[in-house]
């Protein structure tokens, strides 16, 4: 719901096309200071430019050991083709990593084509049931002579991608839930409501995570015992719910009096009004911030690191731990990094097209 | 927004007909009972839960309560405000790791203030350069988890970087090893208390000067230039004294044996999580400041310039005020994401308020306590910044009439 994401860039002018020299000179050198701080950013460039090259093509070692690398003294690619497969699945079984790989493209699948507006609407649950059900018969297995793999030996990518995705999937209700009170009349559902977001929004996700990790298993009565990826999730879902339904609630507030007095006029009660009129429309409105939700969530998930799971960024430091490759920080994070940017890239352009493309009925 | 079944129906009710039926279908009784039913759920889960808690740190043999507050906390902390030992107690332990936390946000929300102003405008630049460096700039370190970017900085500022007998000099005086970032620092010496002592004076006079200016000009129209007075009162002053008594000592890092002596020390934890903290959330800064600068009509500035109003005068009696109202709600939010993001000072090993709330868990199995005290001090940091933000915000807020 940021105001960043909501303001249109304003269009260029249209100018005349006059060539390379008339382009610089309005576009670099229109006044004395433009003119001093392009020269100063083209030294800049010209001086760092030329050593990153080096480093990352010129002086980079793709095969070999460490040994060959630190002698090479560029990048060592070599240790990303040596790490890449823990750092993406983690512990998962070696001879079985073609499992977590058709999760991955399932689930990124499964986002791609929700992301196509044909198939909003009913498609919608089949398309997220097939998918995430896929995705979870590969991860788990046990069926279908399939290993049974726990949760303790999911790492890297895949298990990034199911908490974000299950988490937010699972937060959703709540979050509706927790909208809904914060807007409602009765005030011990306000109260509850406003109480439960304005908690979790005030604290940091760590102690959310802590929380799970350590106090969840104080709740449960002895002897239950809960997976560690679950109370991660669980974290996650308590705290994306109270952000979901900040978003949730501008949705709601952005609907007009009308509405609502219409869907009473016609007799409909609580339930049927938010059902049937103020839901379909208020979510429609908040998709593109949702999906922003989306991207600090799919970011947060890294954090899971201090409760002890090994998601995507865990795996790339677990792999600078082995004594025969360390050092090689900077290719570990490489890699890690354009993984996330990519995800979150293209979760941010798409927010951005959203956007245009759903407020053309609303803009005046 | 949605009006309940009560007072809708009530409002319905032909007039003087105040019966009061007790059934099912009334709509007052329904939303009591609705309203009694969820308390009633809500607490029921929590007497479970702290039931099931309570059975299983006894059957833990687990203290309960804050009294290891009151124990010694036994751990040495590496960078601290206030003085302490491992003979401390606890409660000194969490004062410790709030003042750090502190430190670092108040610090961090500075130069992220200052760094996404500068990235908002560079964004808007005519300067198809810098536009661009600002672009990429912002696109990147957005779309990259902040914990992944201190992992980064902190390899950079460790491994990355020379011991300090072959550390990096950009500056005289400021030294850049794997032992942190040494730099210059005022002596022990009476002139420094009196220079910053004439600096707090100088911000006090200016502002009273402000004030008069203010009042001055909605009586007579007339206004002095500000600037000088200002920056003559807060800067020149104090520097004049200093220059006059011959320059304040200064403590300057010399290399000895195998580390730096003197001067003032940014411990790489420290140095790491601010250079992470500032850079990622400069990035929403300046997205903010961009989209604030772009709400401003431009029939805003086209007027002021009819006006004939200088080009300073344009962005600071005409722009700046209109684009802070759409800027400040959504800072506020940045600066209490950058607060709660230093949160993740443990896993960099710097000693914030939740690391040293972790070591205590560890050492004293006490969960609940620790990680209630962790969203206690939270609470209390966001309400307070909050409530200052919203305070600022409701001053510079569109009064409407």
């Amino acid at each position: 719901m940021s105001v960043t994401e909501t303001t249109q860039e304003r269009a260029a002018p249209i100018r005349p096309n006059q060539g390379p020299v008339a382009w610089a000179r309005a576009n670099l050198f229109s006044t004395w200071y433009n003119a001093l701080l392009t020269l100063l950013i083209a030294y800049v460039l010209v001086r760092a430019v030329p050593g990153i090259i080096d480093w990352a093509l010129v002086k980079a070692n793709w095969t070999g050991d460490a040994a060959a690398c630190r002698e090479a003294g560029g990048a060592c690619w070599a240790f990303l083709a040596e790490k890449w497969r823990f750092i993406l699945f983690g512990t998962f079984p070696d001879d079985q990593h073609w499992r977590p790989t058709l999760a991955i493209l399932s689930m990124i699948g499964t986002l791609v084509i929700s992301a196509d507006r044909r198939f909003w609407g009913r498609a919608l649950i089949y398309i997220w049931t097939v998918g995430i059900g896929f995705s979870a018969l590969m991860m788990f297995g046990g069926v279908l002579g399939l290993d049974y793999v726990p949760t303790e030996l999911w790492g890297g990518l895949p298990l990034t991608l199911a908490l974000s995705i299950v988490g937010l999937v699972a937060s959703f209700p709540l979050g509706v839930l927790l909208a809904l009170g914060r807007t409602s009349d009765l005030p011990v559902m306000r109260g509850l409501s406003v109480v439960y977001i304005e908690l979790v929004r005030g604290v940091p996700l760590i102690s959310i995570l802590f929380m799970a990790s350590v106090m969840l298993p104080l709740f449960l009565p002895a002897g239950v015992s809960i997976d560690k990826v679950l109370r991660a999730l669980i974290g996650i879902c308590l705290f994306s719910a109270a952000y979901v339904a900040e978003v949730v609630r501008a949705g709601l507030q952005a609907i007009p009096k009308g509405q609502v007095e219409a869907a009473k006029a016609l007799g409909l009660g609580y339930w049927q009004r938010q059902r049937l009129i103020i839901l379909p429309q208020a979510l429609s409105l908040v998709i593109p911030p949702l999906v922003n939700s989306f991207i600090a969530s799919f970011k947060d998930t890294s954090l899971v690191i201090v409760i002890g799971l090994l998601d995507l960024l865990s795996t790339a430091k677990a792999a600078l731990t082995d004594p025969a490759w360390r050092g090689f920080y900077k290719e570990a994070y490489l890699f890690v990094g354009v993984i996330y940017l990519l995800f979150c890239y293209a979760l941010s352009r798409y927010s951005r097209y959203l956007e245009t493309v759903l407020g053309q009925g609303r803009r005046r | 927004m949605s009006d309940s079944n009560a007072t809708t129906n009530k409002a319905a009710a032909p007039p003087g007909r105040a019966a009061f039926h007790l059934s099912i279908n009334n709509p007052i009784v329904r939303a009591v009972l609705a309203q009694l039913g969820v308390a009633l759920a809500v607490a029921l889960v929590a007497w479970y839960l702290v039931g099931n808690t309570m059975d299983n740190l006894a059957r833990l043999s687990i203290a309960s309560g804050f009294g290891f507050l009151d124990r010694e906390a036994g751990f040495q902390i590496g960078e601290t405000l206030v003085e302490f030992g491992p003979q401390d107690h606890y409660s000194t332990a969490f004062l410790v790791g709030i003042l750090n936390t502190l430190k670092v946000s108040g610090i961090g929300i500075l130069l992220a203030t200052l760094l996404g102003v500068v990235l908002g405008i560079a964004r808007l630049s005519s300067n198809w350069l810098v536009a661009r460096i600002a672009a990429f700039y912002v696109e990147s370190v957005r779309n990259v988890p902040l914990l992944l970017q201190l992992f980064l900085w902190y390899a950079l500022l460790t491994e990355g970087l020379p011991g300090p007998r072959q550390a990096l000099a950009p500056l005289p005086g400021v030294f850049l090893s794997n032992r942190g970032l040494k730099l210059p620092a005022p002596a022990d010496d009476p002139i420094w208390a009196w220079v910053a002592a004439l600096f707090g004076l100088g911000i006090i006079l200016t502002l009273v000067i402000a004030a008069w200016n203010a009042k001055r000009q909605a009586a007579t129209g007339k206004r002095l230039s500000l600037l000088p007075i200002g920056l003559g009162l807060t800067l020149g002053l104090p520097l004049l004294v200093l220059l006059a008594s011959g320059g304040g000592a200064i403590d300057m890092p010399v290399l000895q044996g195998f580390n730096f002596r003197g001067g003032m020390t940014l411990s790489p934890e420290f140095a790491a999580l601010l250079f992470g903290l500032v850079i990622y959330t400069a990035a929403f800064i300046g997205e903010i400041v961009r989209s604030g600068i772009l709400a401003v009509p431009k029939g805003q500035t086209e007027a002021a310039t009819a006006l004939g109003l200088t080009r300073g005068q344009l962005l600071r009696l005409v722009v700046l005020p209109q684009a802070l109202r759409v800027i400040i709600p959504p800072t506020t939010s940045q600066y209490l994401n950058l607060t709660k993001n230093s949160s993740l000072a443990v896993a960099i090993g710097y000693p914030d308020f939740v690391s040293i709330a972790n070591t205590t868990i560890n050492q004293t199995g006490q969960a609940v306590e620790g990680v209630l005290s962790i969203m206690g001090a939270y609470l209390i940091i966001s309400l307070s910044l909050s409530f200052l933000m919203n305070w600022y915000n409701s001053r510079v807020a569109l009064v409407e009439r």
